[in-house]
């Protein structure tokens, strides 16, 4: 039976459409026309020509900046899952529910900051002079290059996404049903065992989806490759910012962002069907 | 209440005499102009050109506030004017790359040069390229700097620095930095293979320097932006800089970073800034008084010593009065006539100006950079 459409209805969800179209829909379509246009003499022409295609498609750079892109976020949702869920696992069941909120809350911290300021107080402690290297220099290590480096765009990533990931964890862990965990543990279930086996595939649509966000975090920013990872090597974002920079190529930059656009909507229908899988 | 009565016997208080009083002493301060807000001249710049160490004293004396939109590069500032309506800037500083691109767009307005103290300047800047459409002028300058090797002066000696060589110095893999824009490291490749107009080159010429270029990219740290480029200089991360100049290692120096730059053997090149006036501003006549103020030997002392970055003068006068105000500044930035001098530099050949590549385009520069960087 088919649901008619009413006033109240229609209050509370118009908003959200008129906002999707304004800031989403309309920009994207412009993106898309833009990535068609010409550039002549430094300005930007309204024409239809797939050259900015057919040019971005055709080099190596690019290619090789998707690729590495591509490998450094899977890296950085990979990581940042990893290194999150011991912590959302202890918040979740073993913290009292007093403590759970104050950890809930010390997780939301790190968004007052800029995350501008997050990534360049890294500087101070990767650099050759930095903190890091004079303590390993106390016991006669190093220094080592740690600053400029892929491992150090991957902790910027990790930066930016850890606390989202650890709260969109802890959600998911705190509503999974309790008694299933009961239930493996009165089957003799060991401890490890129970969460491979039981608390990893209840919670399995929370962890992937926050998995996915530190992977869409991740894939567009600008900010750790180029002042922890030295702009070397170039990501798709660095490859934005390169082409804009030189002769207004907009439209050839638009190209790499509708490449991006579209990379994230796959992954991301990929991963919620991965979440979803099995379920009805 | 005691009461004050005159001969004509009006009654005025003695409270309301003194206020009569105040009021007309008060009341040649009262003219519309100490009432009135200031007028607000917008300038499109890089960073710094607006701050209050360079135009307070302009602000007070015409009653005028400053509103800057900053922008990194040219192509960046072209893009902002591109996306404004006409007028939206009344005063425009360029580098001289783009200022032809900004009159064949028809964002600037075409000027008197018997309104702009030229005699004052240097004989090389009276006429420079670029701001002249034949016998038009289009944009007045007001400063320029020099791109050499920068380089730490606790890891390096200026000998060492004194040529583009050292980029490829075993000593220094992976702690060269370049900054990251095509258009000056490019260049500064091009005199390193001896090519007397850098960015005038024939085919063979700039496949040698693509050649040249890329050899250099197991030596590279990395690729800085602004930013990036004065904490790398600044930490002794990269110890040396392809692609900049005293614009920057000037800045870190003043604040006591271990940084320098020089101009190597194979010469050097030059950016250059000058200000032009937005078409279609609604304040023409205060952004040309800006100009004027701004390249008056005065403003030429201050704009040398900018906070946010030095630069060197074209106003001979001017460097006299930054002379007599800061001797070391003057000597720092070899703003005091000589050999050794800017201006001798310039003179004896070993400097080139920085400018758009002319026999290849813009894109094919831009396009090899990027895959410099990929390699």
């Amino acid at each position: 039976m088919r649901r008619r459409i009413s006033a109240y209805g229609l209050t509370f969800s118009l908003p959200l459409l008129i906002w999707q179209l304004l800031f989403f829909v309309f920009p994207l379509v412009f993106l898309i026309a833009l990535s068609f246009w010409t550039v002549r003499n430094f300005r930007m022409q309204p024409d239809f020509d797939t050259v900015n295609w057919t040019t971005m498609y055709g080099r190596a750079i690019f290619w090789q900046a998707y690729g590495t892109t591509l490998a450094l976020a899977t890296a950085a949702a990979a990581l940042t899952s990893v290194l999150a869920f011991p912590c959302a696992y202890a918040i979740a069941f073993k913290l009292p529910n007093g403590a759970r909120r104050w950890a809930i809350m010390l997780m939301v911290i790190p968004f007052f900051t800029s995350y501008l300021v997050r990534i360049y107080s890294w500087q101070v402690f990767l650099s050759d002079a930095g903190i890091i290297n004079v303590m390993l220099g106390w016991i006669g290590l190093g220094p080592y290059g740690l600053l400029n480096t892929m491992g150090a765009t991957l902790l910027g990533y990790v930066t930016l996404a850890l606390p989202l990931v650890v709260l969109l964890q802890l959600f998911s862990l705190i509503f999974l049903d309790r008694t299933l965990i009961e239930a493996a543990h009165n089957m003799r279930c060991g401890r490890l065992r129970t969460v491979f086996a039981v608390v990893i595939p209840s919670a399995r649509v929370g962890l992937v989806i926050a998995a996915l966000f530190a992977f869409i975090l991740s894939f567009g920013d600008f900010v750790s490759p180029i002042y922890l990872g030295g702009g070397d090597p170039t990501t798709l974002s660095i490859l934005i910012t390169d082409t804009t920079k030189s002769g207004q190529q907009w439209p050839r930059a638009a190209v790499i962002a509708l490449t991006m656009i579209v990379t994230l909507m796959v992954v991301a229908f990929l991963s919620v069907r991965f979440a979803y899988r099995g379920r009805k | 209440m005691m009461t004050i009565t005159n001969k004509a016997g009006s009654g005025l208080t003695r409270r309301a005499a003194l206020a009569l009083g105040a009021a007309a002493l008060a009341t040649p301060m009262l003219s519309r102009r100490a009432f009135a807000a200031p007028t607000e001249l917008t300038m499109l710049a890089w960073y710094g050109h607006a701050e209050p160490d360079m135009v307070a004293e302009f602000e007070a004396a015409n009653n005028v506030k400053f509103v800057p939109k900053y922008y990194t590069g040219g192509d960046n500032m072209l893009g902002l004017i591109s996306q404004s309506p006409p007028g939206t800037f009344d005063v425009i500083l360029s580098d001289a790359e783009y200022v032809q691109q900004l009159n064949a767009a028809g964002y600037i307005e075409a000027l008197d040069p018997a309104d702009y103290p030229f005699d004052d300047f240097f004989p090389e800047f009276h006429k420079f390229p670029g701001h002249w459409d034949g016998d038009t002028l289009y944009s007045v300058i007001t400063r320029f700097g020099f791109l050499g090797v920068a380089y730490n002066t606790d890891a390096l000696t200026q000998a060492q620095a004194s040529t583009y060589d050292l980029f490829w110095d075993p000593a220094l893999t992976g702690k060269v930095g370049h900054f990251d824009w095509h258009l000056p490291n490019l260049g500064q490749m091009s005199l390193l293979n001896g090519n007397p107009s850098p960015y005038d080159i024939d085919e063979a010429a700039w496949e040698a320097i693509k050649e040249k270029t890329l050899t250099l990219r197991p030596q590279v740290g990395g690729f800085f932006d602004y930013g990036g480029t004065f904490a790398s200089l600044n930490n002794g991360q990269m110890l040396a800089f392809a692609g900049i100049g005293d614009w920057i290692t000037g800045t870190l120096e003043r604040n006591g970073a271990k940084v320098r730059s020089v101009i190597p053997e194979q010469g050097g090149l030059q950016f250059t800034e000058s200000f032009s006036i937005g078409k279609g501003s609604a304040k023409a006549d205060l952004a040309k008084k800006w100009i004027q103020y701004i390249t008056s030997p005065e403003g030429q002392a201050k704009s040398a010593q900018m906070a946010a970055y030095p630069c060197i003068v074209p106003s001979q006068k001017g460097w006299q009065v930054l002379a007599a105000q800061n001797p070391d500044e003057a000597r720092r930035q070899g703003m005091v006539e000589g050999p050794g001098s800017a201006i001798d530099l310039i003179r004896t050949g070993r400097i080139q100006y920085r400018q758009l590549p002319v026999q290849q385009s813009l894109e094919d520069w831009n396009d090899f950079w990027s895959e410099y960087k990929g390699a």
